[in-house]
């Protein structure tokens, strides 16, 4: 059975339709590219997949369990996480805390027990703490364990949002352009960590790039979106070559 | 066993608030202290509280709020009634202990009826909503008439005629006359013991689970909610805790003064938005800073009293500079240029 | 009959809170920032048709000029001493608080001129206005001349904003300040005009307030400055025609619900209006739909 499943997609805002019978199908364990030009959906894709959006049509499975009318939280629960294209962490609060933040699902204690820092608070806390410690070490962030998310250099930005979407523990990671405003140096590290959370965790990920550079490299199936609809779909070499989709990149 | 760096600045806010007990009570003890300045100590520290309980919901949740002050109406007057029907059935400190159980009680509760509709809202649409709820509440106080006689409660909204009691009847709550009567059980070291409840709920708040998840969705509650939060739930949980607190700050309010009424001086958005300036100056977002900013700010005035009609000007003058001073993007940059690194209330260094 | 008299009451009072309000949807919509101060501006303009006339015998008609002129003054002046350093401040919380501060400064220094005292204003209106139906309805001349004032005050203003070169480059501030400074608008000018025309419209209401509530003291500004806030909400913030019709509506359900209902009652039951609406309408009557682009 698939990881994801999605078929029959659609949104509409006002009269255009953003995203017009879109179907994907991910298996566990791939490294899935969206790409398209500018404006062609694929942020909405992500947003419906996420709940941000609710779709006017179709269906989204994962692991089996449909998840199309969930919202936002449920779906993370449910096992989908996510980066955005403009960095979003918890500018305010310190690196670790932007990854306990991610952990909150799965260590729990009751408010009561927070607010007096009684129970199972102490010992709760101490996992969270080691847990994330490791995340950290992971994202070669550990370093960087106290300071304010905002006072971190972009690329390491970028590292935190991956790491805090992985302390949600997922079964699919969907990263939204991880690789817009870095130098080749960065995105070549940001290469590195992708595969990195792909081996360490045995993680399923969905991305969207326009760094060709990085999707031949990495990904092993694409998925071309052009005005909202799929224009092409699978292995990416073969879709790479694909004159349609290279009509749709350079124009006629 | 080793302390981490939030323990420890918490532990530095509880001795600053036992410290300033301490010194308060040996000055009023050798006879240091003026009776003004006894009648001063109680209401600081219910101003304490509620600039704690508003840093919570502004600094912490990151919502604006300019209607707290409807909240402790609410503590004080609920209080403040049952106090004054139990009067001469119950001993004071039970009395006084199921006071602040019923103000915080009901507090909470229209904090969190209040918060379902409120926190839908954004920004300033938020912030007038709750500057409209605390003027509701004021208004709906001041039109309250409550009597009792022998054949039970008696209630209307319009005035105590239309009670129609019986000759024994006994006005309770009587609508803008309020609550005459109220025992006053209410004293300096009851206040602080409050707020350092306060202090020590709002501190380990922050520094737990559900406290990240309400500073998470005040950061960025897009990414708050993708990470699997529960945003209304965890908004509606920081504003009933935060109304709560307000709530107990109402039961010292009530229990400190004979005549309780719900006077836009002490209930308005006016008296909201004073609190709202001693959050902002002492840093939003930083509970130590609230607590000293109210108590600094709130003696100010009246210890300026000499001075008369020029106090609140100058207090008026000194806010405006502070601000700019402290905020101001143009001045900031000249400060670090002449001084080096500059410290500014509220906010961590953000390089 | 009674009931068409208390509602062009209404209207009369809901058109001073609309003419407030547009001082306030305006500087909320080019300035993004609440200037809490607003409704002192209308005491001070009060206070300056008081002196003023006193001082020439009761010819209000200068007074009311200089009352515009000085509350112009004030207005650019508070801007660019209290509000203009705050821009760009790392909170918005910052110039709200300024504002708050100005308001006090304003109140007390009133209170420190003219005492705490109410004084009585004389109406600038001298005329008594119209008689129907056999004497039945009578409507004071103050409430019609402050009805058309609002109207041509509405009518000039949208003019302004839509067909002038000002006008445009205001809405091109409130629209996006970044965008509107590369495009060559000078952003600290317009915002200037902005207050400046602000404060004027609060001197004219002011005017007409206390012509119609002939009583002065230093809070005088304070509550109507926030009914017209709560208006400016009601109506959409940021939209013109919308504090029209968010005064109108308050105005109109104050006088009723005082008359009708309890006079106690009507400041919650005029609250108790803003949040059903916003509940209905999250960015009120006439409010532009914001949705955050993830």
């Amino acid at each position: 059975m698939a990881l994801l499943d999605v078929n029959k997609l659609c949104i509409s805002f006002g009269g255009l339709r953003a995203v017009d019978d879109f179907n994907i199908t991910i298996e566990k364990g791939e490294l899935y590219g969206l790409i398209g030009p500018n404006g062609a959906g694929k942020t909405t894709v992500f947003n419906l997949l996420t709940g941000v959006y609710k779709p006017n049509e179709g269906v989204i499975s994962l692991d089996g369990e449909d998840i199309t009318r969930k919202n936002t939280a449920e779906i993370n629960h449910a096992g989908i996480a996510r980066t955005f294209q403009n960095i979003r962490l918890f500018k305010n609060m310190p690196v670790i805390d932007n990854v306990k933040v991610g952990l909150a699902e799965k260590y729990k204690y009751s408010a009561l027990e927070g607010i007096l820092h009684l129970g199972k608070y102490r010992k709760v806390e101490k996992q969270m703490d080691e847990e994330a410690e490791k995340l950290l070490k992971v994202f070669d962030l550990d370093k960087e364990r106290d300071t304010l998310a905002a006072n971190l250099p972009y690329g390491k930005q970028r590292k935190l949002e991956i790491a805090r979407a992985m302390a949600t523990g997922p079964k699919l990671l969907l990263l939204d352009e991880p690789a817009a405003g870095m130098n080749p140096n960065e995105t070549k590290e940001l290469m590195d960590t992708i595969a990195l959370v792909r081996n360490e965790f045995d993680m399923t990920i969905l991305l969207i790039e326009h760094d060709m550079k990085l999707v031949s490299g990495i990904c092993e199936k694409l998925t071309v979106l052009n005005f909202g609809r799929v224009l092409c779909q699978g292995e990416t070499k073969e879709v790479l070559n694909n004159p349609e989709v290279i009509k749709a990149y350079l124009g006629e | 066993m080793k302390l981490d760096k939030k323990s420890k600045s918490n532990l530095i806010t509880y001795a600053i608030v036992i410290a300033a007990y301490i010194i308060f009570q040996v000055l009023a003890m050798t006879g240091n202290l003026s009776s003004h300045m006894k009648g001063l100590l109680v209401p600081m520290t219910y101003y304490a509280v509620i600039a704690v309980a508003l840093n919570l919901c502004v600094g912490i949740l990151g919502e604006l709020s300019i209607g707290h002050c409807g909240f402790m109406c609410i503590g004080a007057f609920t209080s403040a009634f049952f106090s004054k029907i139990t009067a001469d059935i119950l001993p004071t400190a039970p009395r006084f202990f199921l006071a602040f159980l019923i103000g915080i009680g009901f507090a909470a509760l229209f904090g969190f009826l209040i918060g379902i509709p409120v926190l839908r809202l954004k920004g300033d649409y938020l912030a007038i909503v709750t500057l409209a709820f605390g003027e509701i509440i004021k208004n709906v106080i001041n039109a309250f008439y409550i009597g009792i006689d022998k054949n039970g409660l008696h209630f209307s909204m319009k005035n105590s005629m239309e009670l129609g009691m019986e000759a024994d009847g006994n006005i309770l709550v009587n609508g803008a006359m309020g609550i005459t009567g109220t025992p006053h059980d209410a004293n300096f070291t009851v206040g602080i013991v409050v707020l350092l409840i306060s202090l020590f709920v709002v501190q380990n708040l922050v520094n737990s689970r559900d406290g990240r998840a309400i500073m998470a969705i005040r950061d960025n509650y897009i990414a708050a909610e993708s990470t699997g939060i529960n945003v209304t739930g965890y908004k509606m949980m920081a504003f009933t805790i935060s109304a709560a607190i307000a709530g107990a700050a109402g039961v010292l309010f009530s229990h400190n003064i004979t005549t309780l009424t719900a006077s836009s001086q002490y209930f308005g958005y006016n008296a909201s938005i004073m609190i709202l300036v001693y959050v902002v100056l002492g840093g939003i977002g930083n509970i130590r800073g609230s607590v000293i900013a109210a108590c600094i700010l709130y003696l100010l005035p009246e210890l300026l009293r000499g001075l008369s009609t020029y106090r609140m000007l100058i207090y008026s003058i000194v806010l405006i500079i502070m601000m700019i001073v402290n905020w101001s993007p143009k001045v900031i940059e000249w400060r670090k240029k002449t001084f080096g690194k500059v410290k500014l209330p509220g906010r961590k260094e953000v390089a | 009959m009674s009931f068409l008299t208390y509602f062009i009451n209404g209207l009369s009072l809901g058109s001073i809170y609309a003419i407030i309000a547009l001082g306030y949807t305006m500087v909320y919509g080019i300035a993004k920032m609440l200037n809490f101060a607003h409704g002192d501006f209308i005491m001070v303009g009060c206070y300056i048709i008081f002196s003023v006339s006193g001082a020439l015998s009761g010819n209000s008609i200068v007074g009311i000029i200089v009352a515009i002129i000085l509350c112009t003054l004030l207005g650019i002046t508070t801007e660019f001493v209290a509000y203009r350093p705050l821009r760009g401040a790392a909170s918005p919380l910052a110039v709200l608080i300024t504002a708050i501060g100005v308001s006090y400064l304003l109140e007390n220094l009133a209170l420190l001129i003219f005492g705490a005292d109410i004084k009585s204003f004389t109406s600038v209106i001298k005329w008594e206005g119209l008689t129907f139906a056999d004497g039945q309805l009578r409507i004071q001349g103050v409430t019609i001349v402050t009805i058309v004032v609002s109207i041509l005050i509405l009518i000039v203003l949208q003019f302004f904003i839509n067909k002038t070169k000002q006008g445009q480059a205001m809405l091109a501030v409130a629209e996006d300040r970044g965008a509107a400074t590369l495009m060559g608008i000078n952003v600290n000018r317009t915002i200037m005009l902005t207050f400046a025309i602000g404060s004027a419209l609060a001197a004219v209401a002011g005017a007409l307030l206390c012509s119609a509530y002939p009583s002065l003291s230093p809070y005088t500004g304070a509550m109507p400055g926030i009914k017209a806030f709560v208006a400016a909400v009601l109506g959409g913030i940021g939209s013109i025609p919308g504090a029209m019709i968010g005064g109108l509506v308050l105005g109109i359900v104050e006088i009723l619900s005082k008359t009708y209902i309890s006079s106690q009652l009507s400041d919650a039951i005029v609250f108790g209006i803003l949040v059903v609406v916003l509940l209905v309408r999250p960015t009120g009557i006439l409010g532009k739909k914001i949705q955050e682009k993830v």
